[in-house]
């Protein structure tokens, strides 16, 4: 029998490689008769979901946060003074 | 409007805010952002004459700030890689002795979350996991981004950090463990 220590790490790995089948069958087991797993389960995969479509909403977002005017002349100068060696 | 390469100067202009954001949700940290944006800009100067048309300017710029990006990861993951090798981090340790009982049962029980996204006012699950994630040990956290943003696939990690398999869903695990605590302390849940 797993321990919930055991299952959530399987729940964890099933996240990055596939498990094997008597793997999936322990933790399938397990998660039935535990709800403290169960919410795991659901909580990291719920982690997972709003990382990444948060982060892509924030490339969308034109309103910002946007680059502070003095990173802005910077990158500007260091922009020209390279260009200008390359000529 | 798309921009021409002969006007490097115009870069900033059209696509510095763009990649700033992009470098900033995956670093969370405004001065490499900034850095990280200027190393591009300047490595697209050197490169232009190789760009290949095909796909936006933008779409190269970031191209080559997410290479920037998983280079600083690397360069990071490898200045803390001295400090303890391989071996678990003390307080990342005590993070899963301290989720379990002796016997391997939750120490605490776990609340039900719900369906955050519907309970919760829009984007305060985002601003929660924000926070949680910079007070992640760093090492975790930048994993964690690294595996669930940048898409990268576990062997293609562990090869560019020079990790095992094993090692890496340690870390995962330690970090997925990690955030739902944090999140849970700070409010996220339907009760």
């Amino acid at each position: 029998m797993l321990t919930c220590k055991d299952a959530s790490r399987l729940v964890s790995e099933s996240q990055d490689r596939p498990l094997g089948i008597w793997e999936q069958l322990g933790l399938r087991l397990h998660l039935w008769m535990c709800v403290n797993c169960r919410r795991f389960e659901w909580q990291i995969q719920l982690l997972r979901k709003v990382l990444r479509k948060s982060t892509s909403d924030a490339d969308q977002d034109t309103r910002g946060p946007n680059l502070t005017p003095e990173a802005r002349e910077r990158i500007r100068k260091a922009l020209s003074e390279r260009d200008e060696h390359s000529h | 409007m798309e921009s021409n390469l002969d006007s490097p100067e115009r870069w900033v202009e059209e696509h510095g805010n763009v990649l700033f954001r992009y470098a900033l949700v995956r670093l969370r940290d405004e001065h490499i952002a900034e850095e990280l944006v200027q190393e591009t800009f300047l490595a697209a100067l050197q490169a232009r004459e190789r760009f290949a048309g095909g796909s936006s300017v933008r779409t190269w710029l970031i191209g080559i700030l997410k290479h920037k990006i998983l280079d600083q990861f690397r360069r990071e993951s490898r200045m803390v890689a001295t400090d303890d090798d391989e071996s678990p981090g003390y307080e990342d340790n005590c993070l899963v002795e301290n989720s379990f009982s002796s016997a391997g049962r939750w120490s605490a029980t776990l609340s039900d979350w719900g369906d955050p996204e519907q309970t919760m006012e829009n984007g305060q699950f985002w601003t929660v996991l924000q926070y949680c994630l910079d007070h992640l040990p760093k090492r975790l956290a930048r994993l964690f981004v690294l595996r669930e943003v940048m898409e990268g696939g576990t062997e293609e990690i562990c090869k560019e950090l020079a990790i095992t398999p094993t090692n890496l869903w340690t870390m995962l695990y330690r970090a997925r463990l990690g955030l739902r605590q944090c999140l849970e302390q700070n409010g996220v849940s339907t009760a």
